[in-house]
């Protein structure tokens, strides 16, 4: 099969970037779309032209290292799959791509498609956590958490932290990433104690970092994926404003 | 700065829009449940815009309540303005670079549109004030004829057809209002989508249908 | 030659950790923070370690060549994590675990630490539980589990189909509250590119910013290397795209031991390689072995779709050759005998290179939602990658290269031969001798972080003598310039092939010589191919771009750089272990029926090897291994 690829180019993180078309017909229906950069990329080095640049890591979907705008759809068009998944059987013979970076003032673009998406990690920091000191956990069935719970928690924490919410939301939010952290902590007991003063640290962070607010787009939800639920934007909302009703949360635990 | 804050933060922000926004909601549903009783002839129109201002007697002077209900609905104007103009700043400056082609599937036209759409309403409300309360634009306001007022200023079709225009802008704006409020004070629980949408669509037709009704009416001689 | 002295505590097996932990010296709460542990690797041993050094004080810092720690190969572990809980009543205990562990790398693991890594598995869970990882549940809310290959309890622990990832997530999220607290500074696009030595001693790193290229020389008191395995030494593994052994080969060359190169599993269960394109296979988790029963059609050359061939036409060949343990034989059982019955021509899909993995009479009994709650989103990648369905039609599967038992050599410490320098996880030989059981690598590496580590380096820091040392250093000025020289050379070339052509190149070489058969031979043969390869390697690649800028084909061509040298060595250890055992096949050594046959007399040891010098050979030192619980048996699974 053909394709046609319109890629961003930019050569660093201060330098303006442009489209280039490249065509490549070493496309077949089995490949996956980093495949395809792939292949580009070493046709690219036989021209002696500089390769494109790209995260990715695992191939497999999980470790959330790639992702791209392709076609104006973060990680491409299918539902619930990472460009490393999307697989270049659904699309058209002779498709024309575009391929763009993920675009948000908190992701800088560092090179071509990489961009700096350090500030997930630093959100996590302010208090995406349970503070567990390794030795002193009790018996892991003293603690009895019920199947309904523990599959909320889990559905949540299925997050890959590949940053295509943000990229998708209109605002340029984190809302969804730190919605699902929030949720994924909430819905256990060992979460409880640090859940107030979570959602308030975590919220706090995220506004400082560049993130936009959050205006119920949805389009986050239809980018993941993970598919991480709409529900956990409303439960970290709802959670906020229990910790405003409560009293001060102590900020010694952050 | 860990603390949650209404004033500060971005989720407090949206907080404060929702439950302004809810306000002015409300106000909407009253004030439509009012203008409604248009259909019941000039004698029980005018003596329920007179009753508004004998509203809260004897405890209150006449007027007096409506003017705390006025400054209460001006207050939540402000708040709800002033909320969407940071938020709408915040959001522009964490997306400042299109996309080449970006292709929406979730969001809707209304959540697109609620920004410009609520300005449109400020200045439509803003238009209104002069057209039905103060009679600025209204060359046959008759004061304390609220009946004669409405019916004269939606005679001139081009009037009639620009309150027709602020419904449809309400009700998009109610749309969305309503489920993202619902989203933003945290009752949207699993499964929440379907049917609450479904829920906003409603209200925001039958409120939009209901006030569109009375310059349709006047057009279509219904009313006269 | 003297032996290798593993530092292994005298006493009865059961209590040597006790007794241990309770001799090794400790550090002054107020002087922990005077010394810096750099930890190369966010993984589940490199977080868990960084996080847990940090919370007793010690000062860390943590590189990742992601651009995040949450991004280590961890996240891709799929099936689980074993314990020793006996939660399921089944007879289970430390003493099975260590049993099935050690039988599992057919007696070439060290007893002692086996041992003790069956011991901490009850605390893994509960240390993991408390951080809000969302293991499987029942419906009473106590921890589920499934079994696994090569035992008969059930004693495995997981998180949906991504066991890895949450457990990951875990030391992840432990890592960055000791981030915020200042106590454990990030490094994410660093690589490491060598180990620096002072007065004997490992005292730093040197790192590539991989976003700047700027080579940091990075001082510190211990360096410990949790850096992962090196399956993709043979090109396509299950491994990710940057796993490598450029931090522990260079730490080989430094003078740290390097035991057992020869002993890389191949896991049975991978989706069958597609197109020419393919850059990486894909595991599915050996979990699915429980409820899907692997066959083949009986004849050769039977070109009926798989729901046609009915049950008297089918070979289900693993239930057929091990009654007992049927479709959950170890890994290294799997896979050869996947190979063979390929290899007879009995082989299903494209180039016969399949055999089936079904799910049809699991579903009969489980309906389509009990699978789907079990494999769901294994099923799911499965059908996005192959555009099958395995409710619909069979899995297609066929053994890939996967795991690394082989590494660093280390003592009952984690030190390995150079002092100060420790190695934990999959980088380090590890415990699971010729062949690892599964869930048994995440259960590894979370030992050594959050339960091991912590106390023994404590240990060596009481004792040892640490001057100061700076970055400024002769030692740090001298490793720097040579590893700016290397990227020079590997920059110097504008030959004609690119560095993924040579990387095919090698791949191939070593997955026919050194992968799941070996001959000496075939081995001898690998041998001088690959030292040629390797010439042609520096004379005719193509790399590109320059080095002061994020250059992935730069990164690239280093590790491949390495997997060359590397390779060479794993060749040797293969040829010099003249027996079979575990993974480690000789065409030369095996039972009538084909099974491995060990020979206890001669290699009943670690073979690690100490660099001595880029052209001369190194040399083979052993560590004898002794059982005094267990007589080393012939593994049977029949
Ligand atoms: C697909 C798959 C499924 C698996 N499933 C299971 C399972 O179900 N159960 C089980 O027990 N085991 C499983 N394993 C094995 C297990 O996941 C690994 O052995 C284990 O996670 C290794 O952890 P680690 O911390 O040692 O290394 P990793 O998690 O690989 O981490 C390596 C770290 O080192 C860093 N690093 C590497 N090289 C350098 C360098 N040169 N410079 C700087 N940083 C560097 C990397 O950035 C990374 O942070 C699976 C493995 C794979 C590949
Ligand atoms: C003064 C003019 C107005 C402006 C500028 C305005 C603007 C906005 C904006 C930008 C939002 C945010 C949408 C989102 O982020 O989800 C919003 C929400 C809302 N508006 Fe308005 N609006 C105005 C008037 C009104 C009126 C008259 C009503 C009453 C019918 C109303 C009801 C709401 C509601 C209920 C919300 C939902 C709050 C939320 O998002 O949680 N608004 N408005
Ligand atoms: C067909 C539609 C409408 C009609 C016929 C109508 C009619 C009127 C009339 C007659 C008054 C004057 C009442 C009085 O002075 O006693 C009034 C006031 C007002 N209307 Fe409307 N209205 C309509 C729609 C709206 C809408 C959609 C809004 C808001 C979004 C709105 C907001 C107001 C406000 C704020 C006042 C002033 C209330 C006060 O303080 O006295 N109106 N309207
Ligand atoms: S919420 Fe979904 S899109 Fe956002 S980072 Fe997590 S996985 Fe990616
Ligand atoms: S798209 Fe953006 S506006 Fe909110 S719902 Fe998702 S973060
Ligand atoms: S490369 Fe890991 S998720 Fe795509």
């Amino acid at each position: 099969m053909r394709v046609v690829l319109h890629v961003w180019r930019q050569p660093a993180r201060s330098a303006h970037g442009r489209f280039v078309r490249y065509e490549t017909d070493d496309v077949t229906p089995d490949m996956s779309f980093l495949e395809v950069l792939d292949v580009l990329n070493e046709a690219l080095r036989a021209r002696r032209e500089e390769p494109i640049a790209f995260d990715h890591d695992c191939r497999e979907g999980i470790c959330g290292a790639c992702g791209m705008v392709i076609n104006g759809r973060p990680h491409g068009p299918r539902r619930a799959t990472t460009a490393c998944q999307l697989h270049m059987r659904h699309f058209r013979a002779d498709t024309e791509l575009w391929v763009e970076p993920w675009r948000a003032r908190a992701f800088p673009v560092i090179k071509d498609l990489v961009v700096d998406r350090g500030p997930l990690d630093r959100v996590i920091e302010a208090g995406g956590f349970i503070s567990a000191r390794a030795g002193s956990a009790p018996e892991a069935n003293t603690t009895l958490i019920g199947k309904a719970a523990a599959d909320r928690a889990m559905d949540a924490a299925q997050c890959i932290g590949c940053g295509a919410c943000v990229a998708a939301c209109p605002n340029g939010s984190a809302m969804l990433f730190v919605a699902a952290k929030a949720a994924h902590l909430a819905a256990l007991p060992q979460g409880e104690p640090e859940r107030a003063d979570r959602v308030a640290a975590m919220t706090t962070r995220m506004d400082a970092l560049g993130f936009g607010p959050c205006s119920n787009h949805g389009e986050c939800t239809a980018a993941c994926p993970k598919e991480i639920s709409l529900d956990t934007i409303a439960q970290l909302n709802r959670d906020y404003l229990t910790a405003l009703l409560r009293a001060e949360p102590r900020a010694d635990t952050l | 700065m860990r603390r949650v804050t209404l004033w500060r933060s971005f989720i407090g922000k949206k907080i404060l829009m929702a439950a302004t926004g809810l306000v002015l909601f409300l106000f909407v549903v009253g004030h439509l449940l009012g203008n409604l009783k248009v259909f019941e002839g000039p004698d029980r129109f005018n003596a329920y815009a007179e009753g508004l201002r004998a509203l809260g007697a004897p405890f209150f002077g006449r007027g007096e309540l409506l003017w705390i209900a006025r400054l209460v609905l001006l207050g939540s104007v402000g708040v709800h303005a002033w909320a969407a103009a940071v938020l709408t700043r915040a959001s522009w400056r964490a997306r400042p670079v299109a996309y080449k082609s970006f292709e929406p599937v979730a969001t809707t036209y209304a959540a697109r549109t609620m920004r410009v759409g609520g300005v449109l309403l400020a200045l439509y409300v803003v238009y209104h004030l002069l057209d039905l309360t103060f009679g600025r634009l209204n060359p046959a306001f008759e004061p304390g004829n609220v009946y004669h007022n409405v019916l004269a200023s939606f005679r001139v079709w081009p009037v009639a057809a620009l309150y027709a225009l602020a419904m449809v802008v309400l009700g998009l704006h109610i749309y969305h209002g309503l489920w993202s409020a619902f989203q933003t004070l945290g009752l949207n629980r699993a499964p929440s989508e379907g049917w609450r949408r479904s829920v906003a669509a409603v209200i925001a037709v039958a409120i939009a249908g209901g006030y569109l009704a009375i310059p349709v009416a006047v057009l279509t001689g219904v009313l006269r | 030659m003297t032996p290798l002295d593993a530092h292994v505590p005298s006493g009865p097996l059961e209590s040597k950790w006790t007794r241990h932990r309770a001799e090794l010296r400790l550090v002054a709460p107020a002087n922990k923070r005077k010394f810096h542990v750099a930890v190369i690797g966010s993984g589940l041993a490199g977080a868990a370690a960084a996080a847990s050094l940090a919370e007793l004080g010690y000062t860390v810092s943590c590189f990742c060549f992601q651009d995040s720690p949450r991004r280590a190969h961890s996240v891709a572990a799929q099936g689980g994590i074993n314990a020793a809980k006996n939660y399921q009543n089944d007879g289970d205990s430390v003493f099975r675990l260590f049993h099935d562990t050690l039988k599992g790398g057919d007696f070439r693991a060290r007893e002692a630490n086996v041992y003790r890594l069956a011991e901490l598995s009850g605390n893994i869970i509960d240390q993991c539980v408390a951080q809000g990882v969302p293991f499987a549940r029942e419906y009473g809310g106590q921890l589920a589990n499934r079994s696994f290959g090569g035992v008969q309890v059930s004693r495995t622990f997981y998180a949906r189909g991504q066991t890895g990832q949450q457990l990951l997530l875990g030391a992840y999220q432990a890592l960055a509250r000791q981030t915020a607290a200042g106590r454990v500074r990030l490094y994410p696009r660093h690589e490491m590119l060598d180990v620096v030595v002072v007065g004997g001693a490992a005292r730093g790193v040197i790192a590539r910013d991989l976003v700047s290229g700027d080579l940091i020389a990075h001082p510190a008191d211990a360096v410990v290397l949790a850096t992962g395995g090196y399956s993709n030494v043979y090109h396509l593994s299950t491994n990710a795209k940057g796993c490598n052994v450029t931090a522990i080969w260079r730490a080989y060359r430094r003078g740290a031991a390097f035991a057992n190169p020869c002993f890389t599993q191949i896991h049975p269960t991978c989706i069958p390689p597609g197109g020419h394109h393919q850059a990486k296979l894909t595991l599915m988790s050996e979990s699915l072995r429980n409820d899907g029963r692997i066959w083949v059609p009986a004849t050769a050359g039977d070109q009926r779709a798989p729901g046609e061939i009915p049950e008297s036409d089918r070979d289900y060949y693993l239930e057929r050759l091990y009654p007992s343990f049927g479709n959950l034989v170890p890994r290294d059982l799997a896979s050869r005998r996947a190979k063979a019955i390929c290899d007879s021509g009995l082989g299903v899909g494209p180039g016969g290179q399949g055999v089936y993995l079904d799910f049809r009479d699991a579903l009969e009994r489980l309906g389509r939602q009990g699978i789907a709650e079990r494999y769901g989103n294994l099923f799911d990648m499965y059908e996005r990658i192959t555009g099958e369905t395995p409710y619909a039609v069979p899995m297609r599967i066929y053994p890939a290269p996967h795991y690394t038992m082989g590494g660093l050599w280390v003592d009952y410490n984690l030190e390995s031969t150079l002092p100060g320098l420790f190695v934990i996880g999959e980088a380090n030989f590890s415990d699971h001798g010729a062949n690892r059981l599964g869930a048994s690598a995440l259960m590894q590496g979370l030992a050594d972080g959050y339960f091991i580590l912590p106390y023994t380096i404590g240990h060596y820091f009481a004792q040892a003598s640490l001057p100061r040392v700076a970055a400024d250093h002769d030692a740090f000025r001298g490793a720097r310039g040579e590893a700016l020289e290397w990227l020079k050379r590997l920059l110097a070339k504008s030959g004609r092939r690119t560095v993924e052509q040579f990387h095919q190149a090698l791949g191939r070489l070593l997955w026919d010589a050194c992968g799941m058969s070996r001959s000496a031979a075939g081995l001898g043969a690998a041998l001088d191919a690959i030292r040629a390869l390797r010439t042609e390697f520096w004379e005719d690649v193509y790399v590109g771009g320059d080095a002061a800028d994020l250059n992935q084909a730069l990164e690239h061509a280093g590790r491949v750089a390495d997997f060359f040298e590397f390779g060479e060595l794993m060749c040797r250890d293969a040829l010099e272990r003249d027996e079979s055992c575990g993974c480690h096949f000789r065409e030369e050594h095996q039972t009538p029926d084909g099974e491995a046959a060990r020979d206890d007399e001669r290699f009943a040891h670690v073979a690690a090897w100490q660099f001595t010098g880029s052209d001369a050979s190194p040399e083979r030192l052993r560590e004898p291994l002794e059982f005094s619980t267990v007589r080393p048996s012939t593994r049977s699974y029949r």
